[in-house]
């Protein structure tokens, strides 16, 4: 509990201390996050599990500078992104964040090249858009819109989107969450090879405990709180998860 | 949807308030014109002569079909105002000291009817009086027999053959330039050698009675006494300027709001199908249920109703305000007694039904879609949008289109139809304001033409009787005339066939310097040694062409009646005209070389010396100054096209926002999560705002074109059925009008856009992540 051990990779990318986000639904308040604590080190790959009403998603939108906390702070790479303002944010997530979405968000009237050409333009050294394409394994579905690819190969083209920015930190709120598991494999295993080849700081949301095993950490939240953090000895692959 | 319930709902009231303000005022005109033409007995015939006895009154009533008979003497004078330096034209009408007037009879709005055995009384029409601030008690001078008459204002009144006073042979009311007098008939009768006789007769006839029939007959009467043609009512002067006017607010009560409510139509349309495509899911759960078609189909129907419910009550509010504005316009150049606004309840009924029933026309299709799918496969998501690259793309240019425009083009691509009623909807906006801009250049090129080309003359000087080649001599050495030019004008009937047209025919030089004959091209017209140069609309009137031979009955003198050729046909903007070259008159009237007037033109340092002059020639039967006509043609267009084009420019705007604020909340709607996503990724509120505003600037854009030819559409053809003896109106498109329009439109356009942008600020980031397409 309370801040991780190091784990792989070096620097520290995230430090959160005492995150707290109160909803109020009229007169009642939603304790989302109760003072959590938690380290993101470059290049490991950490899942955040838990049921629904957990706090995980409300802990990623916090790290990914789309919430703010009621109370606490979070350090990116020594900034403190709860002080920052609406531009600055926007300008956190444009440069630094990759996000990927459970239900994809691709732009449907842009076909996948152009898709994920249109955040490079946002940065100054990004991927090359095919390239990023052919990381995931759709090098030879370029041009195709999205409405002609499979949920599977959407989520992928949506990864290659977050990362041919050269993002610091991947962001994937439950990836799989509307796939099958076929499907969901191959889009775990673009994630595992993106963060072991870039070496890209990743935190993926889900609800599913078998996917744990092919991250480096495991961060369990319940009610709020993380209930406890555990390292895996060595990531499994993708292939090897059964659910 | 409150938004664009909004939208929808005021280009809906905007529809019926338009519908309301023209028709109630046609209502309201209407009505007081029957009331008073009614109540003050005007009559169904006019016509007038030399000199006719009274014994043939007899005749007059045994004209089968003539219901009242009353004759008058008429004689047109010259009036001289201590206030005013130019001659003024009046007209004395007798009246009775001790009765009414059988027909025509006025309306006393001040002082008193003229007394028995007073012949200096007299009573004005009341626009005369009030323009020169004469009071009852006042007095004016008529030049009367070239006898210089004081006449005391015994009181104001107002004729139903005077509702719109325009001076003899103009166009353009002008209150201030022609007073009708009314006078005791002995004391008239004895001036002008009148007594025991007359030289006006008014008719009034039966129900079911032909009015073309009592007219021939009438003709016939009182051909011995020097009859110049009777007319029917359709052709007086006054009652035409009436009718005419209510035929254009008819006209434009019913063209400019079908197009409103047809733009509205479509917006409820394209807004109830996005709001029911977004409901499915619901709407199936609802037919699962048991729930009817009907049932469901009419709770979405309701919706609409509700819009056009409370868009009605404003439109019906906003019509009456300004309907009653507009009527006291029409107070200005319309003489009643009693002018006032009634909003009738069939007018209101009307506007209410016309506005639901476009409101559920829109809804209805839209919703006969919806509830028609199964619900099993209604609580499916619908299909994913398919795209495909753009048309624009596949040229060489489309290599280097941003993103943000390739999603515009493909999302404007993907729904043809849509985009195109899109287009549409702001194309008649355009068109609206670039019909209404057209407007006012039209009247500016008529004053140009009439004014700069045709009527170049300071003065036109008409004579009381036809005078000998003497008086040009006697006219050009006044003071201050620095050039003149001679005019014989004839009084005549042109007859072609069973087609007939009774006119003036004017003899004037070949190819004058002051008053030309000027087609609608600018060019001037010399006219040939023999033969009449009619207008062309004469001529499609008495359907002759250019070498064809026309009867001229002359009305005046020995009544010659002669075959005459039509030498050429001129497309001119006013008027009725026949034209013929003055010593070819000549010869047409067996006569000299006399002359009704001359046209002058005046030193203006010696303007008033030569009113003065002209004020003391009993000769002179009255002067039309071109400048005091150019001055109210342009005050009656200046203050009426302010106005018109305020409402124009509002109304315009009201559909151009409507339509694109419509089409950027749905736009919105349908793409915020993709709008929603990108936020996510990092790309700003302005640059988002460009791929939502991209595609409504597009859309503008792309109406401007139609919507100049609309513009164009719309003027030609209310142009056209503007048309007619008086006046012709010239299409005249200017590269700057279709600029303002153009720009007010955008303009119109982006306030609405920034109005949607504003709602980008509150997407909801976070709740993105978890929605699904």
């Amino acid at each position: 509990m309370g801040a991780s051990t190091p784990a792989a990779g070096t620097g520290l990318v995230f430090e959160a201390r005492g995150l707290t986000k109160v909803y109020h639904m009229g007169e009642v308040e939603v304790f989302a996050l109760r003072g959590v604590d938690l380290d993101l080190h470059e290049g490991e790959l950490v899942v955040l599990l838990g049921p629904s009403g957990s706090g995980k998603s409300t802990l990623l939108n916090i790290l990914g500078g789309l919430d703010v906390p009621t109370s606490g702070h979070v350090m990116y790479h020594g900034r403190d992104l709860t002080e920052a303002g609406e531009d600055e944010l926007t300008a956190y997530r444009r440069r630094h964040v990759g996000f990927v979405f459970q239900f994809y968000n691709l732009i449907p009237s842009l076909t996948a090249r152009e898709n994920v050409a249109l955040v490079t333009e946002l940065v100054e050294r990004p991927m090359d858009p095919a390239q990023a394409l052919r990381v995931v394994g759709l090098g030879e579905r370029l041009d195709h819109f999205p409405a002609q690819l499979s949920g599977g190969e959407q989520q992928r083209v949506a990864i290659a989107r977050a990362i041919a920015k050269r993002p610091a930190v991947l962001l994937c709120d439950e990836p799989t969450g509307a796939l099958d598991i076929s499907t969901g494999v191959l889009v775990l295993e673009a994630l595992d090879r993106v963060n072991r080849e870039l070496a890209t700081c990743t935190a993926l949301i889900t609800h599913n405990a078998a996917i744990a095993a092919m991250a480096d950490r495991v961060v369990r939240l319940s009610d709020g709180r993380i209930a406890g953090i555990e390292a895996n000895a060595a990531r499994r692959s993708p292939r090897e998860l059964v659910w | 949807m409150k938004g664009q319930a909004l939208a929808i709902g005021m280009v809906l009231a905007a529809g019926i308030s338009m519908y309301v303000t023209y028709l109630s005022n046609f209502d309201s005109l209407r009505r007081t014109q029957d009331a008073y033409y009614d109540r003050f007995r005007f009559a169904d015939v006019f016509a007038s002569c030399k000199r006719a006895p009274l014994r043939i009154e007899d005749r007059l009533r045994a004209i089968p079909g003539v219901a009242a008979v009353q004759t008058r003497v008429v004689v047109d004078v010259t009036l001289d105002l201590a206030a005013v330096p130019e001659p003024i034209r009046g007209r004395l009408i007798s009246v009775r000291a001790d009765a009414r007037p059988a027909l025509n009879d006025l309306f006393l709005r001040r002082g008193r009817w003229i007394e028995a055995g007073r012949d200096d009384e007299a009573l004005v029409n009341e626009g005369f009086a009030v323009a020169h601030g004469l009071e009852p008690g006042d007095r004016l001078a008529a030049l009367i027999n070239g006898r210089r008459r004081s006449l005391r204002v015994a009181g104001h009144v107002l004729s139903p053959e005077y509702v719109y006073v325009m001076p003899p042979g103009e166009v353009i009311p002008d209150d201030g330039r022609f007073g009708v007098i009314w006078m005791d008939r002995r004391a008239l009768a004895s001036a002008f050698d009148m007594e025991g006789g007359f030289n006006d007769v008014a008719l009034r006839v039966m129900p079911g009675a032909s009015s073309e029939e009592i007219v021939a007959q009438l003709d016939r009467v009182l051909r011995p006494w020097g009859g110049l043609g009777a007319l029917p009512r359709q052709l007086q002067t006054s009652h035409w300027a009436l009718d005419n006017e209510l035929k254009q607010l008819q006209a434009f009560g019913f063209l400019v709001p079908a197009i409103f409510l047809g733009v509205a139509a479509f917006l409820l349309n394209v807004a109830m199908a996005r709001t029911l495509a977004v409901q499915r899911p619901q709407i199936a759960s609802l037919k699962a249920l048991g729930y009817s078609n009907a049932a469901i189909g009419w709770h979405y129907v309701k919706w609409a109703l509700v819009i056009a419910l409370l868009a009605a009550v404003l439109g019906i509010g906003a019509g009456a305000w300004l309907g009653s504005g507009m009527i006291t316009l029409y107070n200005q150049y319309f003489r009643f007694p009693m002018l006032l606004y009634q909003l009738s309840g069939g007018v209101a009924l009307t506007a209410l039904l016309i506005g639901i029933a476009a409101a559920a026309l829109g809804a209805l299709f839209a919703v006969r879609r919806a509830v028609a799918i199964p619900p099993a496969e209604a609580m499916r998501p619908e299909p994913p949008a398919r795209y495909h690259t753009s048309l624009a793309e596949r040229a060489a240019v489309g290599r280097r289109l941003s993103h943000a425009t390739r999603m515009v083009l493909r999302n404007l691509e993907r729904q043809p139809w849509r985009a195109c009623a899109s287009v549409t909807g702001v194309a008649f906006a355009i068109g609206i304001l670039f019909f209404g801009f057209i407007f006012i250049d039209v009247m500016d090129r008529l004053a140009e033409v009439q004014f700069g080309h045709v009527q170049r003359q300071d003065l036109t000087v008409s004579f009381v009787e036809p005078r000998s080649s003497q008086a040009l001599f006697e006219v050009a050495s006044l003071p201050g005339v620095m050039a003149v030019e001679p005019i014989r004008s004839v009084p005549a009937r042109l007859r072609h066939g069973h087609r007939s047209r009774q006119l003036a025919i004017t003899g004037q030089l070949a190819a004058p310097d002051l008053s030309r004959v000027v087609d609608v091209s600018g060019q001037a017209v010399t006219l040939p040694a023999e033969g009449l140069v009619l207008s062309k609309i004469l001529g499609e009137v008495l359907e002759l062409k250019t070498g064809d031979l026309v009867t001229v009955e002359v009305l005046e003198g020995a009544r010659p009646v002669r075959q005459v050729a039509v030498t050429a046909l001129v497309d001119d903007y006013m008027g009725l005209n026949a034209f013929m070259e003055i010593g070819a008159l000549h010869r047409l009237m067996r006569e000299g070389g006399s002359l009704s007037g001359a046209h002058l033109m005046v030193d203006p340092d010696r303007m008033r010396r030569l009113y003065q002059r002209l004020k003391a020639t009993p000769a002179v039967a009255g002067i039309a100054i071109t400048a005091a006509a150019l001055q109210s043609f342009r005050e009656i267009m200046a203050q009426n096209f302010t106005i018109l084009t305020t409402f124009n420019v509002a109304f315009a705007a009201i559909i151009a926002f409507g339509v694109v604020y419509n089409a950027a909340r749905i736009s919105l709607s349908e793409r915020s999560r993709e709008l929603a996503s990108l936020r996510v990724l990092g790309f700003t509120i302005r640059e988002i705002s460009l791929i939502l505003l991209g595609e409504l600037t597009l859309v503008t854009l792309l109406a401007i074109p139609p919507g100049l030819l609309i513009g164009w559409g719309l003027a030609e053809f209310l142009l056209l059925s503007f048309q007619n003896e008086f006046y012709r109106l010239p299409l005249v498109i200017t590269p700057q009008n279709a600029a303002w329009s153009a720009l007010t439109i955008m303009f119109a356009a982006a306030l609405s856009g920034l109005a949607v942008r504003r709602r980008l600020d509150r997407l909801d980031l976070v709740a993105v992540l978890k929605t699904r397409e």
